[in-house]
């Protein structure tokens, strides 16, 4: 905003003077680089004293645990309970009480998909490791959502309250998902309580922000109409403010338990059962047929979720489910014999565990199929691999690493500056000092070079992509449901399509990342440039304007803030995804942390590791947080 | 205020028949403070009332900045004084009307009537009870069974049918469902609406949509009834409608209504007094035909000047003093018949018209006089 403003304000010859200096500026930056590369540098030191430090403070969090041991063994007892129930209903209760909510909620199709997907879990040879993903979900969810509904009704209420959660709320969600995990296992060590509580902290903001919009979305003049009518504060909730916002507080249910979904695999990292451990064992053993029956259990159970949790939110509005046809004592009572049969299969037949006679894996074709592929287009992948890596990733890296420190904080400094304004220079040139102080310059450096690459790439393919989404109807409609699927995937499964093309390396990593990144990415820039007033669009056709002229000089600049957006939240979900890119041999940060987890010397490197990727997501956030603004901003009219 | 003015308002809502007949001769111009003293107690009676928005809401009042006009204030304090210093009588069973443009603070002193907007200072008293004093609970209880509000945007509570919408307000003060549905229907039945009871609001065009609104507050029986702006949001066909139907159930049901609007001709149309707000003070307060024939300032002058003055003004504007040589033979009229009324009388002889109140000769009225007002120009120009 600043930057516009300014721009604005100064008279075109100042605008043309500062275009000057930034240009000089880069220009003394490569001639300083070309000096004194080499010097200055902050080559890696494993032993690097803080990490011991932190070492040691693990080692006092250890020796005074009674306070968090209550916390930690109450959420194991509560995951301990829906592993019990799950267990006692055995799959084929389990499959017979999901159709039986489908049904009720959403009617035979549901009820279908339910079931199926259930029964292809079972068939995959992945029936406990559902399960024990679903409890620990079901668990995170219970206590997040526990949390996130009443505050976010009092945030919807209180604009105080709104205001002083929502930096706390922004910081939790730039947060990369793998920075979480290092400060849990310090305070909740490793295994099922930690990872349930890793999962509510990732997904609580949906549910707070969420529900609080919802709550804010209700018109003032209805609530002005009941306490006009003497209404209570809380017949005014409890009439007017719950019920009108059914449908968001729906919503926040349902990005609860996709958010929770896709942490739970991922805090596989820090002992987790499950499906997230099924995936990593594949990934790390390069084994793609594997891998892809794990992927493919957790997407199933992504659409199961969704689906009914989908359905139960239109459920809950009277009207929808008067429109419903058929009496209800009939669905009701199919609800109830699903449950029945289901439960009573277990009294004629075996069904402690999942039947053999159902088994299916993928694992043996997609192996060959990849294999096929490599083989075949094995120019193409790894042409495209070595070009990219070679060309690019290499010399920025070395650049990076090469520099002196200063003129790297300097220049990016700098770059906040110019784009965001004087405030996100000091928090980027802070960012770097804490960087610094952790031991961990050369390391964040490789990371950011990862980061800028694939930020570049994501940008490129989505501003393409979302300008043609854009301009053409037809192509928007094909693309949607797959933007729509791509949404709903956990982020773990990315990894598993770059795995299979580029095999493991720091390519891999940042292919999995632009993936990742690039669903939401396309959909800002396609909503950017729609959201461009049709009568600013008619006026420069009116004019005489090509197609072209009113793309560049009428809907790009308009939309300049959307893109902006869009490049933020490329930027963060591409450091999130490529620090999770270890596990596909991405090295540096994240590879730092997953090491942390396994060896017990490791984790002070581990945690400083966890601290550098916030920081650079912090960062990088910063540097374009002119959008930031700009979304705050959106955020409060839409309310 | 009866007297001359509101046709629609039964002489028995005033407490005095005889306090009546003697305001009936007072000057035309008369104040709406003097017809007040003279009709008895007042239904709501405002009294320097203050609604000041922004950091400096307790800092301004007393002080010089008060004297200060609104933007100055909000340059200098970057507080809004939407409300200034009004104070006036809402007569039992009269219809006031509160005139003015957006941002006139006309919203907002509606609002403060029952402190959905809570005012900085001053007194509004209903039956003599200042509401301001009411604690929370008391303010309820007056709000559930006192007051009743209509909206702009209806505030319609989409999720429920009509007639729960209608029993809503029976509903938040606890009463049961089979009552309140009775009440609700017998409601839906006044406004037109009993074949509608069971559709959604989001089924309903805006006019149907405003009279459940209407419906709604209706039900809870309330002694006064608060109209913002109620029609703005319709087709002005639709206003026309709503506006005879306010019209008519005022009749009906004779309660006394506060009602809001930014449009004059409205305002003319429902209001027995009407009050013209600007900048948030009230700069004029009087019958229909005392704004139109008699603006205090060049603001009101300026907002009347299209209003057709035969449609509004009565004889008592355009008469002048009897002169011995006036033929005798003139059909009598009451002075406050309105100009228009009048033009098929003064067609239909050569005598002008003799204005003739309690048997007494007040004033004449010739053609020049009747052909003045409907031109537009001045009785006497």
């Amino acid at each position: 905003m600043t930057t516009v403003r300014a721009r604005l304000s100064v008279p075109s010859s100042a605008a043309t003077s500062r275009r000057a200096l930034i240009v000089g500026g880069a220009v003394v930056a490569a001639v300083l680089f070309i000096v004194f590369r080499g010097q200055w540098t902050l080559p890696h030191d494993d032993d690097y004293g803080l990490f011991r430090t932190l070492n040691g403070i693990r080692d006092a969090v250890e020796s005074n645990r009674s306070v968090l041991e209550p916390i930690r063994a109450g959420v194991a007892g509560l995951v301990g309970i829906f592993d019990q129930v799950l267990a006692s209903l055995g799959w084929p209760g389990v499959i017979g009480a999901a159709a039986a909510i489908g049904l009720i909620f959403g009617g035979w199709r549901v009820a279908l998909l339910a079931a199926v997907g259930f029964g292809i879990l079972g068939s995959l040879g992945l029936w406990e490791s559902s399960m024990a993903v679903l409890s620990m979900m079901l668990a995170a969810v219970l206590i997040a959502l526990g949390i996130g509904l009443p505050l976010g009704i009092a945030a919807g209420r209180s604009q105080r309250l709104a205001s002083a959660l929502s930096p706390v709320l922004d910081f939790m969600q730039i947060m990369p998902t793998l920075a979480y995990l290092t400060p849990i296992t310090l305070l909740f060590l490793i295994g099922v309580a930690p990872s349930v509580i890793a999962t509510l902290i990732f997904a609580v903001p949906a549910a707070i922000r969420i529900t609080a919009l919802g709550i804010r979305g209700v018109p003032a003049t209805i609530i002005e109409a009941a306490r006009s009518l003497g209404a209570t504060e809380r017949q005014v909730l409890v009439k007017v403010l719950l019920p009108l916002s059914r449908r968001p507080v729906g919503l926040a249910i349902n990005q609860t338990i996709m958010l929770a979904l896709s942490m739970v695999v991922i805090t596989s990292l820090i002992g987790a059962p499950g499906l997230g451990r099924n995936l990593q064992n594949a990934l790390s053993k390069v084994d793609v047929g594997a891998s892809f029956d794990a992927g493919l259990a957790i997407v199933i159970l992504a659409i199961i979720l969704d689906r009914l949790t989908y359905a139960a939110g239109e459920w809950a509005d009277p009207r929808e489910r008067a429109a419903r046809s058929g009496p209800r004592w009939v669905t009701i009572g199919v609800a109830l014999a699903l449950v029945g049969i289901g439960l009573a299969i277990p009294l004629v037949a075996d069904a402690t565990t999942f039947p053999d006679t159902f088994a299916a894996s993928f694992r043996e074709p997609v192996n060959v199929a990849v294999e096929w592929f490599t083989d075949t287009f094995h120019a193409v992948t790894i042409g495209l691999k070595d070009v990219v890596t070679n060309l690019v990733l290499n010399p920025l890296e070395s650049v990076l690493v090469t520099a002196p420190w200063w003129l790297v904080v300097a220049a990016l400094t700098t770059v906040a500056w110019y784009v965001s304004g004087g405030r996100a220079a000091i928090i980027v040139s802070f960012c770097f000092a804490f960087i610094i102080g952790l031991g961990l310059w050369e390391h964040s450096m490789v990371t950011l070079a990862n980061v800028v690459i694939g930020t570049l790439i994501t940008l490129g393919i989505g501003l393409i992509v979302g300008i043609l989404s854009a301009r053409h109807d037809r192509f928007r409609a094909f693309l949607r449901p797959i933007l729509d699927a791509a949404q709903t995937l956990p982020a773990f499964v990315y990894l598993i399509p770059a795995l299979a093309l580029f095999n493991p390396t720091r390519f891999t990593a940042i292919v999995a990342a632009v993936i990742y990144a690039l669903p939401p990415v396309i959909r800002l820039v396609d909503v950017g440039i729609r959201g461009v007033s049709g009568t600013v669009i008619e006026a420069a056709t009116a004019s005489g304007a090509t197609g072209r002229q009113v793309l560049w000089k009428v809907q790009l600049p308009m939309s300049r803030h959307a893109l902006l957006l869009a490049a933020n939240q490329g930027i963060v979900m591409v450091l999130s995804m490529v620090v999770i890119g270890a596990l596909v041999g991405a090295g540096a940060l994240g590879y730092d942390v997953i090491t942390g987890f396994a060896q017990g010397k490791d984790f002070g490197k581990g945690l400083a590791a966890g601290i550098a990727i916030v920081l650079l997501g912090i960062l990088l956030d910063r540097i374009t947080q002119a959008a930031g603004a700009r979304r705050q901003a959106g955020m409060e009219t839409a309310g | 205020m009866t007297v001359a003015g509101g046709p629609v308002v039964p002489a028995a809502a005033t407490s005095d028949g005889a306090a009546t007949g003697g305001a009936a001769g007072a000057s035309a111009a008369v104040t709406a403070a003097a017809v007040a003293s003279a009709a008895g107690s007042p239904a709501i009676a405002v009294r320097d009332l203050w609604k000041i928005f922004g950091p400096a809401e307790n800092k301004i009042i007393g002080t010089p900045d008060a004297e200060l006009s609104a933007s100055d204030v909000r340059l200098k304090t970057g507080s809004t004084v939407a409300v200034r210093a009004a104070t006036f009588d809402v007569q039992p069973g009269e219809v006031f009307v509160v005139m003015g443009l957006s941002g006139s603070g006309k919203s907002t002193l509606v609002r403060c009537l029952t402190r959905l907007i809570e005012p900085t200072q001053g007194q509004v008293l209903l039956d003599g009870e200042d509401i301001l004093k009411a604690d929370a609970k008391r303010l309820r209880e007056l709000r559930r069974r006192r007051f009743a509000m209509v909206f702009q945007h209806f505030g319609l509570l989409p999720h429920r049918r009509v007639i729960d919408n209608v029993a809503f307000g029976l509903e938040i003060r606890g009463e049961g469902k089979a009552e309140r549905h009775r009440r609700a229907i017998e409601m839906l039945d006044l406004v037109g609406l009993d074949s509608h009871a069971w559709d959604y609001p989001d089924q309903l065009s805006g006019g149907m949509q405003q009279r459940v609104g209407l419906a709604r507050a209706l039900a809870v029986d309330p002694e006064v009834m608060l109209f913002d702006e109620p029609f703005s949001a319709l087709d002005p066909l639709i206003r026309r409608d709503m506006q005879n139907e306010v019209l008519r159930l005022h009749h009906e049901v004779g309660k006394t209504m506060v009602f809001i609007t930014h449009d004059l001709a409205e305002a003319l149309k429902l209001g027995d007094h009407v009050a013209i707000m600007r900048a948030g003070s009230i700069v004029q307060i009087g019958r229909p035909e005392e704004i139109v024939g008699s603006p205090a300032d060049d603001y009101v002058r300026d907002f009347v000047q299209d209003v057709p003055r035969s449609h509004v003004l009565t004889l008592r504007w355009v008469m002048r003093e009897p002169r011995d040589d006036d033929p005798v033979d003139g059909p009598e009229l009451p002075p406050d018949t309105v100009i228009r009324a009048a033009v098929h009388v003064a067609s239909a002889t050569e005598s002008p018209i003799r204005v003739v109140e309690d048997g007494r000769l007040v004033g004449v009225v010739d053609r020049v006089q009747i052909l003045a007002a409907i031109a537009g120009t001045e009785p006497d120009a």
